[in-house]
């Protein structure tokens, strides 16, 4: 388990990441969602002792960082996979991760498979590795010492789609066997589909946490989609109970829960072909909770209201 | 693709990391990462196979170019501390500055957190390349008094003569590691520890204040007793004791300072 408390990171006079406090539990994943510079990083950083914090602290299972005997094996970190000897080879980077901590160079072939990294690709430098393949092998590195803990920032940066999905059910079922794990990302889609847990970070500030019902309940603006076989009539059923309704595709675009749709519709007997849950809803709580955050400003005030579906 | 030997070390996960029965990583482990990281990269393997081409092309070199009366094992050892004492301060220098130059840093600290103790394992892997190196210069000058020297070729040779031939390869590394800690970028260390101490040595000969003091105060002057066959007097040990201190324990200390306090990007 992680725990931040109170951390606030300054430079100079500018506040990196301020007075921030979370937990992340064994057995979940945690997501750490926010714009460019909102901190992810830094608040990374400072929980493995690379930077340290002006203020507050971070234990890992009860412990400082740096006060953790051999850490590679309890804790496993990426933090940028380009942080490498480019002129090592693949194999060679997981090989001196692997001697350090007093693993058998089969764990290095081990984890080359588990990341599908061929032979080949192993032997050859860092430097000419793409993107993806460094993701990775630094994937691979942070695994390497089989930790209960997992400290990932951006980890699916570069991956391909199907690397993502792997990386998805890789963490999933890390975390169903106990493993702590934490990852960061800008990115909501992304970390919506695995974490159980998020925490919305924006200028240095956590702007919300919790689950992604929680969050939806208690910042959301329910909205729902639904067809149905009398869309119009529909409608103004649910005008006249006073709530928003904008044609969306071939159906509605309803500012409520899907259950009250549901409900209004089964009250007028009208019968629905398909009701579910606005997909942006997490997206549009994501840019209101940031968006004093964010560095574009939202220029088309409005825009993801109306114009999407 | 998820083999069991992913899974997260205990199941459930206790909430505190057990760190009672987790030894720390041992030194020499440290120590024979450090050695490794210097002979996997194309730069480093070909820093180490230069010094020992050079060390044995200096012999040769001296073989043929030398009076044959002058062709002893001592003389032989000699010759190979200019090529080594001009390369291994730039393998002190890159055992460090790689690290910073590539960013490896971000992985080595968070594998062992204690900044102080991956310097002090770059540091004991500068030592053992020193006496590696003055191993093969011992190796490929005995092969060539052996082969080729004069009558008497090992006559006065003690271990007195190593071990100051040791010390002097070992303070060259160590400086040009001292130089990489302080600056932390690879040209820079390696042009200011070439540039600096020359600078200052010429400095030394030519202003007279200076030079009554040079031996105290420059490490190049304060060495070169070492190059003598007689054993160094009381004061020339404090002298290179002296300028040892200025131009590498100070170096060291400010830069280890510097590592320790600074974030690692
Ligand atoms: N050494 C430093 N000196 C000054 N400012 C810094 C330093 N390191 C980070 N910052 C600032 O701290 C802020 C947070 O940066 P951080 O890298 O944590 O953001 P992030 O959330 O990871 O962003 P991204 O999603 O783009 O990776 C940024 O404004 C950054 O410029
Ligand atoms: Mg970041």
């Amino acid at each position: 388990m992680i725990k931040v408390e109170r951390l606030t990171k300054t430079y100079g006079g500018f506040t990196a990441v301020d007075d921030v406090s979370f937990v992340c539990q064994p057995g979940r994943v945690t997501g750490f969602l926010g714009p460019n510079g909102a901190g992810k990083t830094t608040t990374m950083r400072v929980m493995v002792g690379l930077t340290p914090a002006t203020r507050g602290e971070v234990t890992i299972g009860g412990h400082h960082f740096r006060s953790i005997p051999n850490p590679g094996r309890h804790v496993g970190v990426l933090l940028d996979a380009s942080a490498q000897h480019a002129g090592r080879n693949g194999r060679e980077v997981l090989s001196l991760g692997a001697r350090t901590m007093g693993l058998p160079d089969s764990r290095v072939d081990e984890m080359l498979a588990l990341v599908s990294l061929s032979d080949d690709e192993a032997k050859r430098r860092v430097r000419n590795y793409s993107l993806g393949m460094r993701q990775r092998l630094g994937i691979a590195h942070a695994l390497l010492g089989d930790p209960s803990v997992l400290i990932l920032d951006e980890p699916a940066n570069g991956l391909d789609p199907a690397g993502i999905r792997w990386m998805r059910g890789l963490l999933k079922s890390y975390a169903d066997r106990g493993g702590t794990v934490l990852l960061s990302s800008h990115l909501l889609n992304e970390v919506e589909l695995i974490a159980d847990e998020m925490i919305l970070i924006g200028r240095g500030k956590i702007v919300a946490q919790g689950d992604k019902q929680t969050l939806l309940a208690q910042h959301g603006p329910a909205a729902t989609f639904v067809t149905s076989l009398e869309n119009d009539r529909l409608a103004g059923v649910l005008r006249d109970r006073g709530v928003a309704v904008a044609p969306a595709g071939t159906g509605l675009r309803v500012e409520a829960a899907p259950v009250d749709v549901g409900r209004a519709a089964a009250e007028n007997t009208i019968v629905l072909t398909d009701l579910r849950a606005a997909q942006e809803g997490l997206e549009d709580l994501f840019l209101a909770l940031t968006s004093d955050t964010q560095r574009d400003a939202r220029s088309e005030a409005g825009a993801p209201e109306g114009a999407s579906a | 693709m998820s083999t069991s030997s992913t899974q997260p070390a205990a199941t459930p996960e206790p909430l505190d990391i057990d760190v009672m029965h987790a030894p720390k990583i041992p030194f020499w482990r440290l120590v024979s990462v450090e050695l490794r990281k210097m002979a996997d990269t194309r730069a480093g393997l070909w820093l180490l196979i230069t010094i020992g081409v050079l060390t044995a092309a200096i012999v040769v070199i001296f073989f043929f170019a030398a009076d044959d009366s002058e062709l002893t094992f001592y003389n032989f050892l000699g010759a190979t501390t200019t090529p080594q004492g001009f390369l291994l301060p730039v393998l002190g220098i890159l055992l460090v500055t790689s690290e910073w130059s590539q960013r490896t840093t971000l992985t080595t600290f968070t594998l062992e957190p204690s900044r102080t103790r991956i310097v002090a394992a770059k540091t004991a892997a500068a030592v053992a390349f020193g006496l590696v190196a003055i191993a093969v210069a011992v190796v490929v000058a005995w092969l060539a008094a052996f082969l080729g020297g004069t009558d008497d070729a090992f006559r006065d040779v003690g271990l007195e003569d190593f071990s100051r031939f040791a010390l002097l390869q070992i303070i060259a590394i160590v400086w040009g590691l001292a130089f990489g800690l302080l600056f932390l970028n690879s040209p820079a260390a390696i042009v200011l520890y070439f540039v600096v101490p020359i600078a200052f040595n010429v400095l030394v000969s030519l202003v007279s204040w200076f030079q009554e003091a040079a031996p105290w105060i420059d490490l190049s002057t304060a060495q070169v007793p070492l190059f003598d066959t007689d054993p160094l007097v009381g004061e020339e040990w404090a002298q290179l004791a002296v300028s040892s201190l200025i131009w590498i324990v100070v170096p060291f200390v400010v830069g280890l300072l510097r590592v320790l306090r600074s974030e690692m990007k």
